[in-house]
């Protein structure tokens, strides 16, 4: 348990430590949550926009 | 060979071609950048000793200098594509450049970040205009710049053309930060890896710097690749095999 504690407290420096590995952590996993959702957006935008084209063609 | 080669390159120029190729690719590097990642790290905090001079904030180094190396590759990588799109006209180069700006502008936050983070507990200051920092500052400008400039010119080939000069000219910035530890009498320490000494750390901080500089790498191309095929699909929605791949996703 204190072996535990010890690692988290980073010989005194866990503030610089983990307040640079977590927003580092943060800033990757929501670029990659952003361009998934990016993706999702735009296909459902680009298939509206041809279902619609599709309508006016008929 | 070399004609063979061409023709391949040709090929995946093309962003009807490249599109697949970046899908097919994807998971690899995005599974690389995960191991890499869990070794570097594992390396980084349980194998390396705690620094004698430091204590333990020099684990700050494994992701400060991946995060400042890949803000500056990525940065020429993209004046490259940039170049090559304003010269030859290649849409794909225009593409593979804005995507990717935004990572590199992340990893120059980063690398800024990590430096305050690291640099309060030995300096004793989270910031100091020194000549290092001052330019990897620059960077992150110019990656803004290159950004904005984009994104206020609605015609993307004009768009195209206006941000690549930012990003060509923004490279002469890279050489200054890289140099600028030697050039001037900076705070930042000297550099720690060159291809000219030997390191000057121990083996295992040495290694777990190293994998985790592939780690950035490998989840630097995932992501480029991931934004590179959602700019094609903008970019490319007025031709058939977009709208026909958008219809059969439904």
């Amino acid at each position: 348990m204190s072996d535990i504690s010890e690692f988290f407290a980073m010989g005194g420096y866990a503030f610089y430590v983990w307040g640079s590995y977590g927003v580092t952590a943060v800033f990757m996993l929501i670029e990659v949550i952003l361009v998934i959702r990016n993706k999702r957006t735009i296909l459902q935008r680009l298939a509206r926009m041809v279902r619609m084209n599709t309508q006016v063609d008929k | 060979m070399a004609f063979q080669n061409s023709i391949i390159w040709l090929y995946f120029s093309s962003p009807k071609n490249f599109y697949p190729l970046a899908g097919k690719l994807i998971p690899v590097f995005a599974v690389l950048a995960v191991v890499l990642t869990v070794i570097g790290l594992y390396i980084g905090f349980f194998v390396a000793p705690t620094d004698y001079q430091q204590g333990d904030s020099y684990r700050i180094i494994f992701i400060h200098v991946p995060a400042a190396w890949m803000s500056m590759f990525i940065y020429i990588v993209m004046a490259m594509y940039a170049f090559v799109g304003l010269v030859w006209n290649i849409k794909m180069s225009e593409m593979m450049a804005s995507a990717m700006a935004p990572t590199g502008a992340m990893f120059a936050f980063i690398a800024l970040w990590t430096g305050a983070l690291w640099g309060k507990p030995t300096w004793g200051a989270y910031w100091v205009w020194d000549a290092r920092l001052t330019s990897e500052l620059i960077l992150l400008f110019l990656y803004i710049g290159f950004m904005s400039l984009e994104s206020a010119i609605d015609d993307p080939r004009r768009a195209a053309r206006a941000s690549a000069l930012i990003a060509v000219v923004g490279v002469v910035n890279v050489p200054i930060i890289y140099f600028s530890v030697k050039w001037w009498n900076t705070l930042h320490q000297g550099a720690s890896v060159s291809p000219t000494m030997a390191p000057k750390m121990a083996a295992a901080m040495l290694n777990s710097m190293m994998i985790m500089v592939f780690a950035f790498w490998m989840y630097s191309i995932a992501v480029v690749l991931m934004r590179a095929r959602n700019i094609i699909l903008e970019r490319e929605k007025q031709t058939t095999w977009v709208q026909e791949l958008v219809t059969n996703k439904k």
